[in-house]
């Protein structure tokens, strides 16, 4: 007998797909469609109509040239940086829209929000150089947003946020002249140099690419948080469940998937609503039931605790639990393949951003001014979808409990309370060799691999060899639906030394930072950690690697790049896009790390992307003439204070490692 | 495990805080919400809650606002399972513990059940630690005698090992509080059982019986950083990272932990004071919130006060004479009663002095002890009184006739630092006593010469090459040597007369206080000692020849470019480098223009008083109101941690009779107002100095408390005996 095809990790989507053997999912079409070898390694131009050209053969990288004389690491740098540019254009516009709900909120014209966080606003405030003290909240809040905005069509100078990065790493920055402009300009500029007959120098062209990166990084996703937390309050830890098992039988089921979490807020909001339950109620319903996927769902998780129904891959499986009476989308990972599979149960799809049409869907299109509203009315269509419910669908029940919430700001908070909070417990564990180093492990679930996992051998195996883990996306719901964010994790599967930073703490071993866009939180967190001193005084050279080890998007490489320009190697698993140049390679890898001490590395097999994480991390500690790291073994060397000692102290000096 | 931790800290926490809020609503429904409240002899109100949050409790409805605080610190405990994070929380709880227990004892207070008795034995323990009492041992906090500090919670498992920690504590120089109880025993009713001496004088300090009273000890801590550290109220953030530098605080828990206990230990985490326990409870290793581990436990008690030492990372240096009996610091204040009292010299009962001489090297041989008289060990043994002499004689390259006063000075400690041993008085004036308990342990007259051989090196190690010690114990060979010790006090008299600002090229300064107050130098000349009282000119110039890198250094005073004022180029170059640029210029002879910096240990504080156009001083031990209408605590917070505010300085009780002092304001013509304690200890001196301002009766005229208390009694005085400030210049 042929041995049945493992699809994914997750043991409850398995099983819902293995049950209806007939229903097409994208695991099924990646199956059938093997990816193009030669656009699959950056080898295959199609910017102009003399080609499309293929840049294939016995030594390509001297020998082939496109119609138009370009050679192939020309044309592997240009697929890369309109990568990087497509994935700048979604966070920027996502980060964009937020700006504008808040600019709406401080005019007054999106009632239904308001300013949750005022601290956070203050805060945001304070580095945007924006005066707050005594002003009304909303008042600031409009200058914030205005002065938010103005890094969307900056045409010179430099993005609001990038004097929050380490001094040296800005320095590093400005020697290569990377520093974004403006993240419309930044966009705009790759696309216009790396159409046929524009730039044809490699190097200069990913330089682009990286400047481009940052007002990602630094710009549209950093705004995203931070307006997001402004808006809807900062994460704090909050319990919540995870995985196709969150639907119930006896309820409405909803579900919120995409990445813009305005309207997804609203919806949370509504179904507590006593009208809408009574409504529901009078359908045959217990209740509403709430769920989200992908980042929409990181996002309402963190704040509200609402349950996940996992990431990527989940999308069509969690229609075919023939639970769900409406499924809402906003942006972004979106696959139109829902539609399809929704046709054969009762679910209703609903689109609701204008960017996001799907034929075959409801579209409400999100307006800020009556979002409230919106929320109501597509409560309302689930609920009266719920009578329309068959038997049909896989109604399985399995489930994990998580714990998801970790903030900047919570992070700093629970390594010392209101008073003595700080980074300075983090770096002293890495400092000591408690904790190996850190790892953010990030990006999509893929569904040519059994999908999350590699997350979840990842998350085994870097836990075990006291790797502390920060996750993002949908490596959080891979994580957090096996189970793995609990802090039992830490105390049974971690490795001595993060067992015990996270015994001390109560923590899991795996932090859910957030969103894909909460990647920024991992930037400001090595900003503090640098901060803080003992450590690297800039965000390169820190024991940190990050991973997405089964990205898909364009949004991943972007991600990607604005980590390496940062400071911070990343791995990102599957073939490389740029295989086909050595010489691309090259300044992905070294070029990079030399320059920003950060790199870009592809790797397809889960085992060496481990050993390449552990030895970038063992080298970084080795660089900082930290301890050589040992399991189990992290005896703090005291240096005893004698008067002289005290009398000389001006600040407080880390112990070891200096 | 932590979790267990967190857990009781947050479930205690949440307990204290709704029972010092039944306590609050009961007394304001007794007394109302404006019964004003202060602990006894503290300008800084509720210092814990004040230093946190800024916020001045001064009346009970204050305490209902500042328990808001605590509530805000209140946390749910953590679930059994997937808990979500707990140690913020619990370090949060921890300070709501220390808000509410600041609300519960102050509530004590109004009802007068603090500081308690223990009904057993009537014991009445410390209770709240004054602002005077901190200031007191500011010089001892930063000179390295007093290097750290112990909490000891609860009992030891039997009344030997609870001597045996506490001796072990003193002999390393750890003043210790005591607190607490464990199966209704404490370490305070085990050493009462044994007959220690307990309070200051002995640097054991029971502060209550039960774990709440250890928020005295935390109370006494945090004031250190408001007074010697300058840090205003409400900067938390600095408040407890100094606590955690300069703070040298650990806490040791004997027997079993309850609720509260971890609850205030959390307290005391916050503030970087971890704590090592003798019970298997769960250990917190990871550091970072504390400079090293949380929670540690020892369980064998012979180790128990190193490991603690070791995990607040504090290096203790105990360089003891070869003596039958304990030696340090914190035996110093010890006394002997006339029961107790085996043997005494001196005190104007025999015959004694103390003197110490320049010797070349040949003359002496290194750490001999030579005693000098027939018979001495019968008559000793024979107990009662004898004569004494001891002479100190040291040499060394370094050596300086200079430094002969500077090493006598330390005879007081060396003898007195020794258990069952008790000295006073200086030069012919001496007084030394032995106890029965010494004896019994061995100790003779040959010890005495074996400590001042052994201290006088450790004091002096880089001036002093070799000491000799001979102790005279017959009446003819003292008085012999009397005579020529006196003529040795007389020379140095007047070597010490003749040494002026003008007669010298170098001045001092002291930076002992930087480890506690870092932006605070005191300038020490030949006429202006230090503020603390306890570094004149010599002392500074010594200690630069002990360590030419420590914390007093030479300044080259330059040129004198106001005379009136004294402000010297040298001092006003040096003081911008080693205060940071935090001072540019400073007048060493007036108090109204760029007037000295204090750190906090002031022995006294000097303050203009405008409608008297004079000035008034108040010293450290003065409790009772001034005629500026502020106590002596108040006072110091407007004068420490190292700022230059014109019209009010702190100095050294000597520096009054100094001829510098305010000399650029017209002297000591201006002092009108002073306690009538610190009159009568000046008086000699004083009355020399009036005599020669041409104002020989000054000191009558200079109110004091039993005159007034306010300037406008003041004033009517003055005017009453004609004092000469009333007709001098303006002084402002």
């Amino acid at each position: 007998m042929e041995k049945k095809k493992i699809r994914t990790a997750q043991s409850g989507t398995e099983k819902i797909i293995d049950s209806m053997p007939d229903m097409e999912t994208c695991f099924d079409r990646a199956d059938k469609m093997k990816p193009c070898p030669i656009g699959h390694e950056g080898a295959c131009c199609k910017n102009c109509h003399m080609g499309p050209c293929r840049l294939v053969g016995k030594d390509a990288e001297n020998t082939m040239k496109g119609v138009c004389g370009a050679k192939l690491p020309v044309v592997t740098a240009r697929y890369f940086a309109r990568m990087v540019a497509a994935g700048t254009a979604c966070h920027g516009d996502h980060g964009r829209d937020m700006a504008f709900t808040l600019l709406a909120v401080a005019e007054g014209h999106a009632k239904d929000f308001q300013v949750k966080d005022v601290k956070k606003l203050y805060r945001t405030a304070d580095i945007l150089g924006i005066e707050f003290e005594g002003r009304p909240v909303l008042d600031v809040a409009k200058d914030v947003a205005t002065k938010i905005l103005e890094d969307f069509g900056r045409q010179r100078g430099e993005m609001n946020f990038i004097k929050r990065a380490p001094k040296k790493t800005q320095d590093r920055w400005k020697k290569y002249g990377i520093v974004p402009r403006g993240m419309d300009r930044e966009i705009a500029e790759v696309m216009d140099r790396t159409t046929m007959g524009m730039d044809a120098d490699p190097e200069s062209i990913l330089d682009a690419a990286l400047r481009c990166s940052l007002a990602n990084g630094w710009g549209g996703s950093m705004i995203s948080t931070d307006v997001t937390d402004i808006l809807f309050g900062t994460p704090m830890p909050v319990r919540a469940e995870a995985s196709l098992g969150i639907f119930r039988e006896d309820e409405v089921n909803i579900i919120v998937h995409g990445h813009e979490p305005s309207l997804a807020e609203m919806i949370v909001e509504a179904v507590s609503e006593p009208e809408l339950i009574e409504y529901a109620k009078s359908k045959g319903a217990k209740g509403i039931n709430l769920g989200g996927m992908c980042c929409t769902a990181n996002e309402v998780l963190m704040r509200h605790g609402i349950a996940t129904a996992g990431g990527f891959t989940n999308q069509e499986p969690a229609i075919m639990t023939g639970l769900i009476d409406a499924f809402t989308v906003d942006v972004q990972c979106i696959i139109p393949a829902i539609v399809d599979v929704a046709k054969k149960f009762h679910t209703k799809i609903i689109t609701s951003s204008d960017k996001v049409k799907i034929p075959g869907a409801v579209h409400i299109p999100f307006d800020e001014h009556i979002a409230k509203d919106q929320a109501r009315q597509i409560v309302r269509l689930a609920i009266d979808n719920y009578p329309n419910r068959t038997k049909k669908g896989s109604f399985i029940t399995e489930k994990s409990t998580m714990v998801g919430g970790f903030s900047h700001e919570y992070i700093e908070y629970m390594q010392g309370g209101k008073y003595r909070g700080s980074f300075r417990p983090l770096n002293d564990a890495i400092i000591a060799g408690r904790v190996r180093g850190v790892v953010g492990l990030a990006g999509c679930d893929n569904p040519r691999w059994p999908s999350t996992g590699i997350h979840r051998y990842l998350a085994t195996e870097l836990i075990k060899n006291d790797v502390l883990i920060v996750s993002t996306g949908c490596s959080s719901a891979a994580c957090g639906g096996a189970g793995y964010l609990t802090p039992e994790m830490a105390l049974e599967n971690a490795g001595p030394g993060l067992r015990e930073v996270c015994e001390a703490i109560g923590i899991p071993p795996i932090l859910h930072l957030g969103a894909c866009v909460d990647n920024t939180r991992i930037l400001t967190i090595a900003t503090a950690m640098a901060a803080e001193g003992g450590l690297s005084d800039e965000i390169g050279g820190m024991p940190a690697v990050g991973i997405a080890p089964e990205w898909i998007t364009e949004k991943a490489v972007s991600i990607g790049a604005y980590f390496a320009a940062s400071g911070v190697p990343v791995i990102f698993g599957g073939e490389s896009p740029v295989k086909a140049s050595k010489e691309v390679t090259r300044i992905l890898t070294e070029v990079w790390f030399e320059r920003y001490r950060g790199a870009f590395v592809f790797e397809p097999d889960p085992e060496k992307m481990l050993a390449t994480a552990l030895d970038y991390i063992d080298k970084a500690r080795a660089a900082l003439k930290l301890k050589k790291y040992e399991p189990g073994k992290f005896t703090t060397e005291k240096v005893l204070m004698d008067m002289t000692a005290r009398r000389e102290m001006k600040a407080a000096k880390p112990h070891v490692g200096l | 495990m932590s979790k267990l931790i967190a857990t009781a800290a947050i479930r205690a926490a949440n307990k204290l805080v709704a029972q010092a809020e039944e306590m609050v609503e009961k007394a304001i429904a007794e007394k109302g919400k404006d019964f004003v409240f202060e602990f006894p002899d503290t300008a800084f109100y509720l210092p814990m809650i004040y230093a946190m949050t800024g916020f001045p409790v001064k009346t009970l409805g204050d305490m209902k606002v500042a328990l808001g605080f605590a509530k805000e610190l209140q946390h749910a405990e953590p679930d059994e399972k997937i808990w979500k994070p707990y140690l913020g929380e619990a370090l949060d709880s921890g300070m709501a513990t220390l808000f509410a227990e600041e609300i519960i004892l102050a509530v004590r207070y109004i009802y007068g059940l603090e500081p308690c008795k223990d009904p057993e034995t009537g014991y009445v323990y410390n209770g709240f630690i004054t602002d005077t009492i901190q200031r007191n041992l500011g010089i001892q906090l930063v000179d390295g005698t007093m290097p750290g500090f112990a909490a000891i919670l609860g009992a030891a498992p039997s009344d030997d090992i609870a001597v045996s920690i506490v001796r072990e504590l003193q002999e390393k120089k750890i003043l210790t509080f005591l607190s607490g109880q464990s199966n209704g025993d404490s370490v305070t009713k085990q050493l009462l059982r044994k007959g220690v001496e307990l309070g200051w004088d002995s640097w054991i300090v029971p502060l209550g019986p039960d774990t709440e009273h250890t928020l005295y000890a935390l109370d006494w801590a945090i004031r250190a950083s408001l007074i010697f550290g300058g840090i205003k109220p409400a900067n938390f953030k600095d408040h407890l990272k100094y606590q955690k530098d300069r703070v040298f605080a650990f806490a040791i828990a004997l027997g079993p932990l309850d609720d509260v206990k971890w609850a205030t230990g959390a307290g005391a985490i916050n503030m970087g004071f971890p704590a090592v326990a003798d019970t298997d409870v769960p250990v917190i290793h990871p550091t970072g919130v504390c400079t090293y581990e949380e929670v540690d436990t020892e369980f064998d008690h012979t180790k128990i006060v190193q490991k603690a030492i070791e995990v607040r990372g504090l290096k203790i240096i105990v360089e003891r004479p070869d003596i039958p009996v304990a030696f340090g610091p914190a035996f110093e204040g010890e006394r002997i009663r006339k029961e107790d009292m085996f043997i005494e010299f001196g005190g104007q009962r025999t015959p004694a002095f103390e003197w110490v001489r320049m010797r070349e090297m040949e003359d002496i041989e290194d750490n001999k002890v030579i005693i000098v008289g027939d018979k001495w060990q019968e008559r000793f043994a024979a107990g009662g009184k004898m004569p004494i002499g001891i002479l100190i004689e040291a040499a060394g390259r370094k050596m300086q006739k200079d430094f002969e006063s500077v090493i006598e000075r330390k005879i007081h400690s060396n003898i007195n630092e020794a258990q069952g041993v008790w000295h006073m008085g200086q030069r012919d004036q001496n007084w030394v006593r032995i106890s029965v308990g010494a004896k019994i342990c061995g100790f003779t007259l040959e010890h005495i010469g074996i400590i001042q051989n052994t201290l006088t090196h450790n004091r002096f190690r880089s001036i002093v090459d070799k000491v000799q010690t001979t102790i005279f114990t017959d009446e003819a060979s003292v008085n012999k040597m009397l005579e020529e010790a006196r003529a040795a006090y007389k020379e140095r008299d007047k070597r010490l007369g003749s040494l002026t600002d003008e007669s010298v090229e170098t001045f001092y300064s002291c930076l002992l206080c930087q480890s506690f107050a870092p932006a605070h130098v005191c300038v020490i000349s030949p006429e202006r000692l230090g503020l603390c009282g306890a570094y004149n000119w010599l002392d500074g110039k010594a200690a630069y020849e002990i360590d030419p890198t420590g914390g007093n250094q030479p300044i080259t005073k330059g040129e004198l470019v106001d005379p009136r004022y004294g402000r010297y180029t040298g001092v006003d170059e040096y003081l911008k480098k080693a205060s940071g640029g935090a001072v540019e210029t400073l007048n060493l002879y007036t108090i109204m223009e760029n007037p000295m910096t204090s750190c906090g240990c002031f022995e006294c504080i000097l303050a203009i008083i405008p409608e008297a156009n004079g000035v008034m001083i108040v010293n450290r031990g003065f409790t009772g109101m001034t005629p500026i209408g502020m106590k002596f605590s108040t006072l110091a917070g407007t004068v420490g941690g190292g700022a230059q505010t014109p019209g009010f300085m702190g100095i050294g009780i000597n520096f009054v009779t100094s001829k510098k002092f305010l000399f650029g304001d017209g002297g000591l013509k201006r002092l009108v107002w002073m306690p009538k304690g610190l009159k009568e200890r000046i008086a000699d001196e004083f009355k020399k100095r009036a005599e020669e301002a041409g104002v020989p009766n000054l000191l009558d005229m200079v109110a004091d408390e039993s005159i007034c208390e306010d300037s406008e009694k003041l004033l009517e005085h003055l005017t009453s005996v004609g004092h000469p400030a009333l007709e001098m210049p303006s002084i402002i």
